[in-house]
């Protein structure tokens, strides 16, 4: 299989569209076996009691949160090195649904940390830089929004991007690089998971739906962006002739 | 099961409200996204079906 035949917005719009419907059940599948798991499965936390059961959505989500810049980021570099179109589409797919994400690791971290911690909210290394990302979300979708000529402002935005990505590595290691009311992180490669195994499980199968709704969601949204950049070429008139 | 009943469920022990406003909120999240993907999809069909209807007919733009 030859990798570039994918990196003609054709050829990458049909191989998207056979994608989504498949991404988007087995997320939907994994979410409701990952839920089943985490609340009828996984034991009752011996510190935090039941309140723990909001890291089935807190966790995943700001993995994805983190992840999705990073992709981003990578797809900026490659569409400012190689001056590609699809990597900026690319790009500009994955950004909302990136920062909704992100936005929902806030939101449940602090309903999470009212009744564990006695606030919503605290100002403290982990925090702050996820709320950065957030906003570093937030700025390249108005940047985007804001310069009219396509070609510029894809660029303006993978510049942003590969600008706020050493953000990401400062939320990852802000734990362990400060003093932060966050606690550290309980799985990781290092060390064996400090939950019970079923609790894990249900972390886990979350992280994949989480992982696979980006995928259904991100592939239908550069189908969109792609026909709309492409409509002046001849497949996409016949493929809005056949739609039509 | 870890509950003995539905009222113990949705009133984890006491969390109730942060547990379910955290899900709540994530599922308003993800279906206004689904939603939202879905409107800008027929939208932006829409303006292209039209704008190919234009570009067959030259003669009847500003007519």
């Amino acid at each position: 299989m030859n990798l570039y035949h994918y990196a003609s917005p054709p050829n990458f719009y049909k191989l998207a569209g056979t994608l989504v419907p498949w991404a988007a059940w087995s997320a939907a599948i994994l979410g409701v076996c990952g839920l089943y798991i985490g609340f009828f499965v996984a034991p009752t936390d011996f510190q935090q009691g039941e309140a723990y059961r909001i890291i089935f959505i807190h966790v995943p989500s700001a993995w994805m949160g983190m992840l999705i810049y990073l992709v981003m980021a990578f797809w900026g570099a490659i569409g400012l090195a190689f001056n590609a179109r699809l990597p900026f589409m690319l790009m500009r797919a994955l950004a909302p649904t990136g920062a909704v994400l992100t936005a929902v690791a806030l939101w449940t971290g602090a309903v999470w940390g009212k009744p564990m911690w006695g606030t919503w909210w605290v100002w403290d290394a982990r925090l702050t830089s996820t709320l950065i990302l957030l906003f570093l979300y937030m700025g390249t979708l108005a940047l985007w929004s804001a310069i009219e000529d396509t070609k510029r402002s894809d660029r303006a935005g993978a510049l942003l991007t590969l600008i706020g990505v050493v953000n990401v590595p400062i939320i990852m290691f802000s734990v362990v690089w400060w003093n932060t009311l966050h606690q550290g992180s309980s799985i990781g490669v290092t060390h064996a998971p400090k939950m019970a195994a079923t609790m894990m499980q249900a972390v886990l199968l979350m992280t994949a739906s989480a992982w696979l709704y980006a995928i259904a969601v991100v592939l239908a949204r550069v189908r969109r962006i792609i026909v709309e950049r492409e409509r002046k070429t001849e497949w996409v008139q016949k493929l809005l002739t056949a739609e039509a | 099961m870890e509950w003995a009943s539905w009222s113990e469920f949705w009133n984890m022990g006491g969390r109730g409200f942060f547990v379910w406003s955290a899900y709540g909120v994530t599922a308003v999240c993800v279906v206004a996204e689904l939603m939202w993907l879905r409107h800008a999809a027929r939208q932006s069909q829409r303006r292209l079906a039209r704008m190919q209807e234009w570009d067959k007919s030259p003669e009847q733009v500003g007519s």
